[in-house]
């Protein structure tokens, strides 16, 4: 039979613990629905930039002589990997990590003299892959998710464009958790740069606005638009994996909030099943003497 | 005219308007009502907006994105 005190000691603890869990449950929730308040208020932006940008296009769709669009011998791939800062959130980072290697060992499968490199947004992906060999780490920016805005997410977007112009990389790639539901994260990677040929919609109107003034000029604007939308993919990104962070958080939070509750019950049980035995035995001790006396 | 101004962040302005003054690449312009369809690029620079109670308002953006069709004005901001 347990330990009387043994067991005390391992309701308060097992009660202290989902107590944190909990807590950080409710933490999650709140940013979680931070974050798709954030992922909302994208979209009508985002719609209205590809709708402008179809309409710009029109049936011009190549973008390969573009300085975004060139596609290039692939020789030095850069893969920007999205993490978290912290831990406890189920397979959250162990996915992305899992990816990013397969998508390492693929790379290196298809022609070992590529190379390639890695730039972590995340702490737990940095130090992971800073620990790893053969592989060139290109840097972290950890910090973006303590401040996740649109100026921060320009900044690197612009760095990333830059590096592909000027022929450090001919391919840079995102890997991240696609936010579908604050139960379900789907790992993706994403072509970043260069850019994907939009797939043509057919579309009914865009003859009866034939007649657009382009101001300046169809090819500044195009110039102009291309790093917009890649801006905004990026940003999109940022956003899903931050609200998937804090889902699978959550989930992962509920799991253990219920798992501690059920473990709670059971010590429970015990506890009261060694406290009954002992009473039982108390009893059987007293009535023993008292007949002893009785003789 | 309607004027909606999107940031990636939120939506700025949805409503009616009789005047914009923009910030063009190649100098500000204006859209007034019934303007011919235009789609042109804005640089950093100031929005300005007159509503219907003739009131004055602003918006400071870094770089957008304008569309006006049939008295229907978009513009994308940063």
């Amino acid at each position: 039979m347990a330990n009387l005190k043994e067991v005390r000691n391992r309701i308060a603890s097992v009660g202290s613990t989902m107590q944190i869990t909990s807590a950080m449950k409710m933490v999650s929730a709140s940013k979680l629905r931070r974050a798709q308040n954030s992922i909302i208020a994208l979209r009508p932006y985002s719609a209205l930039l590809s709708e402008i940008i179809s309409k710009i296009m029109g049936d011009d769709t190549d973008l390969s002589d573009s300085d975004y669009g060139k596609k290039k011998k692939l020789d030095k791939v850069l893969l920007v990997v999205l993490t978290s800062n912290k831990g406890l959130c189920g397979g959250f980072n162990a996915n992305i990590i899992k990816a990013t290697k397969k998508r390492v060992e693929e790379i290196y499968k298809q022609d070992k003299y590529i190379k390639v490199d890695i730039l972590s947004f995340g702490r737990k992906s940095t130090e992971f892959f800073r620990k790893q060999k053969g592989i060139e780490f290109a840097g972290d920016g950890d910090s973006i998710w303590d401040n996740l805005d649109f100026e921060h997410i320009n900044k690197i977007a612009e760095d990333l464009m830059n590096k592909f112009k000027t022929g450090n990389y001919s391919q840079i790639e995102i890997i991240y958790n696609q936010f579908k539901n604050s139960a379900s994260q789907i790992v993706t990677d994403e072509i970043f740069l260069p850019i994907q040929t939009p797939t043509k919609q057919k579309d009914k109107k865009s003859s009866s606005e034939g007649n657009l003034i382009f101001e300046p000029s169809v090819d500044i604007l195009k110039e102009s638009i291309i790093p917009q939308a890649l801006k905004n993919q990026l940003f999109k990104c940022f956003i899903d994996s931050f609200a998937s962070e804090h889902g699978a958080r959550m989930t992962a939070m509920h799991k253990a909030t219920d798992n501690a509750q059920g473990l709670l019950k059971e010590l429970k049980l015990s506890y009261n099943k060694a406290r009954q035995a002992a009473i039982t035995n108390e009893i059987i001790e007293i009535c023993s003497g008292a007949e002893a006396l009785n003789e | 005219m309607r004027v909606k101004i999107i940031s990636p962040e939120k939506t700025l302005y949805e409503s009616e308007g009789t005047l914009l003054q923009l910030p063009g690449i190649d100098g500000s312009f204006e859209l007034l009502v019934n303007h011919a369809p235009i789609i042109s690029v804005l640089k950093k620079g100031v929005i300005r907006l007159v509503d219907k109670e003739n009131k004055e308002l602003k918006f400071e953006i870094n770089s957008g994105i304008v569309e006006c069709i049939n008295n229907n004005i978009k513009i994308l901001v940063q």
